[in-house]
C-alpha cells in the first residue's frame, strides 16, 4: 500500500527521467488513462456521499437532532430513534469479531505454519470458495438450519442476534485466513531462522517473533473480514428477526431479535414516498454507517502505525 | 588438543543431490576455526548442519555423526531445541526482530526461561550488549527499534542475542559480507575476546578474514574437505596443490 506522498515521489522521478525526448505520443496516452481512472474513482466517491449528504441532511435539519436519541423506531408515528438499530448492528458485528477473529487467526497459523503440504493444498482452495458463496445462501442455510438449532437450545426464538453474528463470522472467516496467512507467508525466513537458531520452539518462533512482525498485514486481514461484515445486509435480515428493540443488558443479549441499520435501509426504503421525513431519515442513516467505517477505517490506520517502509513485513 | 566437536565421516543430501561428501575433522574448543571455498562448495551447508539448521528443509538427510562433547547431534534421542540452545548462530544478513533493541536481546533468555525476575533480565542484556560491544552505542535507546541501527550494529546485536542464551558454540555464516570494512573489523576484534569463552565457527568469503582472525581453516572444495590445519600452516605452506590454488587466487 503506497502512501500520497510515495505517490507524489514516483511521480516526481518519472518526470525527470533522465531521456525526456523518448516521452512519445503513447506513453502520454497510457498516463493519461492511469490518471483518469485514478480520478474517476475519487470523483465516484466524491459524488455517492455529495448524494448521501443532498438526501440524508433534511432528517437533520426537519426536526430536531435529539429524536435519534429515541429508544423507539416506529416510522409510522413518525418517532426515529436511532438507538435500537445502533445497538443491534453493534450486538451483531461486534459478536461476528469475536467468533471470526480468534477462529480465523489461528486457522490461518495452522494453515501456514503448522499444517502439512497435503493438508494444506486441499485446505486452502476450499476456503477460497468459501469466501465465493453468495451472502443470500449463507442467509437462507442460517434460516433454515441455524435458527432452528438455536431455537432448540433454548432461546425464546432461532432470529437472534447470535444467529446474525455466526453467519457474519462464517462470511468474514475466509477473508480473515487467507490475508493472515499471506501475512505470515511475507515475514522473512530470517526472522524465523534466528529466532530457532537461539533455541526456541517452533510454537515461540510462530508466537514471539512471526505475528508480531506479520501484525500490519494481521490488522488488514481483520478490516478487510469485518469490513464485509459489516457492510453485509440481505443474510443479516433474513436470520436477526428484524425487530428494532434494544435488546435488555446481560447475557441473554445475544439471544434476541434485533434489527441492523443496513437491514433497516433495504427493508424500508422500498416502501417510503420519495421525500418524505421517513425517507431523508434512512439516508441518514447511510451517514450514519459512513461515519462509522471512516472511523474503523482511520483506527485500523493508526494501529497499523507509521508508513509501510518501517514496518516490518508488508502484503 | 580438546575437541569440542568432532566430525566424523559426515555426508549430507539434498535430495539426490549430495552437498558434503564424507567430512572428517575436529572442531577445537576455545578457538576460532575459519571454513574457507568458493560458493556453493557445502561450507554454509556444514556450519548449518552443526545446529541442525538443514532440517527446516525439505528432502534434506545427513549420514556420520557429528559429536559435541562426545555425543552425536543426529541421535535420534537428541532435542533439536535444546541443541540450538548449545550451539546457537550468527547469518549472514543481519536479521534483528523487528522489534525493541531490548526485546532482542531478551528473547532467548525469555523463551527458554534463563531470567527469574525482571532484574536479572536487565543484567543478562546489559551483559550480553558488553559483551558484543554494542552496549555504549545503544544504552541510551534500549526501547528503540533495533532496525535503526546501522548494518554492523545489527549484526552485534544479532551476536548479543546468541550470546543471551550462553551457548557453547557459535556457529557465524559470513557475518561480515554485508558489512563495511570497519564494521568488519569490529566483529573480528570480537570474535578473539569471544574465543576466550566460546568455540567459533566461522564461514567466510574472505581469505584475509580466515587469515587474520582465525586459529584452524579448513578448505573446502565440491563438497570435500581438502584440506584442514592451523591457519597460518594452511596459508603459507599448504600440503595440497588445490589448497595452495585457491589461496593464491589461480583457483576458485
Amino acid at each position: 500500500m503506497a502512501t500520497y506522498e510515495e505517490i507524489e515521489q514516483t511521480r516526481e522521478d518519472t518526470a525527470v527521467s533522465p531521456t525526456p525526448r523518448r516521452r512519445n505520443g503513447r506513453e502520454l496516452i497510457i498516463e493519461g488513462l492511469i490518471l483518469a481512472s485514478g480520478v474517476s474513482v475519487i470523483i465516484i466517491i466524491t459524488l455517492i456521499f455529495l448524494f448521501l449528504l443532498k438526501e440524508g441532511l433534511p432528517a437533520f435539519t426537519s426536526q430536531p437532532i435529539s429524536t435519534f436519541w429515541g429508544r423507539r423506531w416506529y416510522p409510522i408515528e413518525e418517532t426515529y430513534g436511532l438507538l435500537p438499530l445502533l445497538a443491534g448492528s453493534l450486538l451483531v458485528t461486534v459478536g461476528a469479531v469475536v467468533i471470526a477473529v480468534p477462529l480465523g487467526l489461528t486457522t490461518a497459523v495452522y494453515l501456514g505454519e503448522f499444517a502439512p503440504d497435503w493438508l494444506r493444498e486441499i485446505l486452502k482452495p476450499l476456503i477460497e470458495v468459501l469466501a465465493g458463496i453468495p451472502s443470500i445462501v449463507l442467509g437462507f442455510l442460517g434460516w433454515v438450519a441455524l435458527a432452528p438449532l438455536i431455537q432448540n437450545m433454548g432461546a425464546p426464538t432461532g432470529l437472534t442476534a447470535f444467529t446474525g453474528s455466526l453467519i457474519l463470522a462464517y462470511m468474514a472467516l475466509p477473508t480473515i485466513i487467507s490475508i493472515t496467512e499471506d501475512a505470515l507467508y511475507a515475514v522473512p525466513k530470517e526472522y524465523r531462522d534466528g529466532s530457532l537458531a537461539i533455541g526456541a520452539t517452533h510454537w515461540q518462533t510462530v508466537w514471539r517473533v512471526v505475528l508480531p512482525a506479520a501484525r500490519s498485514g494481521i490488522v488488514i486481514a481483520i478490516m478487510l473480514g469485518v469490513g464485509r461484515a459489516i457492510g453485509e445486509t440481505m443474510a443479516v435480515m433474513l436470520v436477526t428477526g428484524n425487530a428494532a428493540n434494544i435488546p435488555e443488558l446481560g447475557l441473554g443479549m445475544m439471544f434476541q431479535p434485533i434489527r441492523t441499520m443496513t437491514a433497516t435501509i433495504a427493508a424500508e426504503m422500498g416502501e417510503v414516498a420519495q421525500g418524505s421525513t421517513h425517507y431523508s431519515v434512512l439516508f441518514a442513516i447511510g451517514i450514519v454507517l459512513f461515519i462509522i467505517t471512516f472511523l474503523v477505517n482511520s483506527l485500523a490506520t493508526r494501529l497499523i502505525g507509521g508508513r509501510p517502509k518501517q514496518r516490518g513485513a508488508q502484503l | 588438543m580438546d575437541n569440542k566437536l568432532e566430525i566424523q565421516n559426515f555426508s549430507f543430501y539434498y535430495g539426490q543431490f549430495q552437498a558434503l561428501i564424507n567430512l572428517n575433522l575436529p572442531i577445537r574448543r576455545n578457538q576460532i576455526t575459519a571454513l574457507i571455498g568458493p560458493s556453493g562448495c557445502g561450507k554454509s551447508t556444514f556450519l548449518r548442519a552443526l545446529n541442525r539448521m538443514n532440517d527446516t528443509i525439505k528432502g534434506a538427510r545427513a549420514e556420520g555423526q557429528v559429536l559435541l562433547d562426545g555425543k552425536n547431534i543426529y541421535d535420534p534421542d537428541v532435542d533439536v531445541v535444546q541443541l540450538r540452545q548449545r550451539v546457537g548462530m550468527v547469518f549472514q544478513r543481519p536479521n534483528p526482530f523487528p522489534q525493541s533493541i531490548y526485546n532482542n536481546v531478551a528473547y532467548g533468555p525469555r523463551v527458554l526461561g534463563l531470567a527469574g525476575g525482571n532484574g536479572r533480565l536487565d543484567e543478562i542484556v546489559e551483559q550480553s550488549l558488553r559483551d558484543a560491544a554494542l552496549w555504549e552505542d545503544v544504552k541510551d535507546r534500549l526501547e528503540g527499534p533495533a532496525q535503526a541501527l546501522n548494518p554492523g550494529q545489527q549484526q552485534r546485536l544479532c551476536i548479543a542475542r546468541t550470546i543471551a542464551v550462553k551457548p557453547e558454540v557459535v556457529l557465524m555464516d559470513e557475518p561480515c559480507s554485508a558489512l563495511d570494512p570497519v564494521a568488519t573489523l569490529k566483529i573480528e576484534e570480537l570474535m578473539q575476546q569471544l574465543a576466550a569463552d566460546y568455540t567459533i565457527v566461522i564461514v567466510t568469503h574472505s581469505m584475509e578474514q580466515a587469515a587474520r582472525a582465525s586459529h584452524w581453516t579448513g578448505f573446502f572444495w565440491l563438497g570435500e574437505l581438502v584440506e584442514y590445519g592451523r591457519t597460518p600452516d594452511l596459508f603459507t605452506n599448504p600440503e595440497k596443490e588445490l589448497t595452495e590454488a585457491y589461496i593464491t587466487g589461480r583457483q576458485g
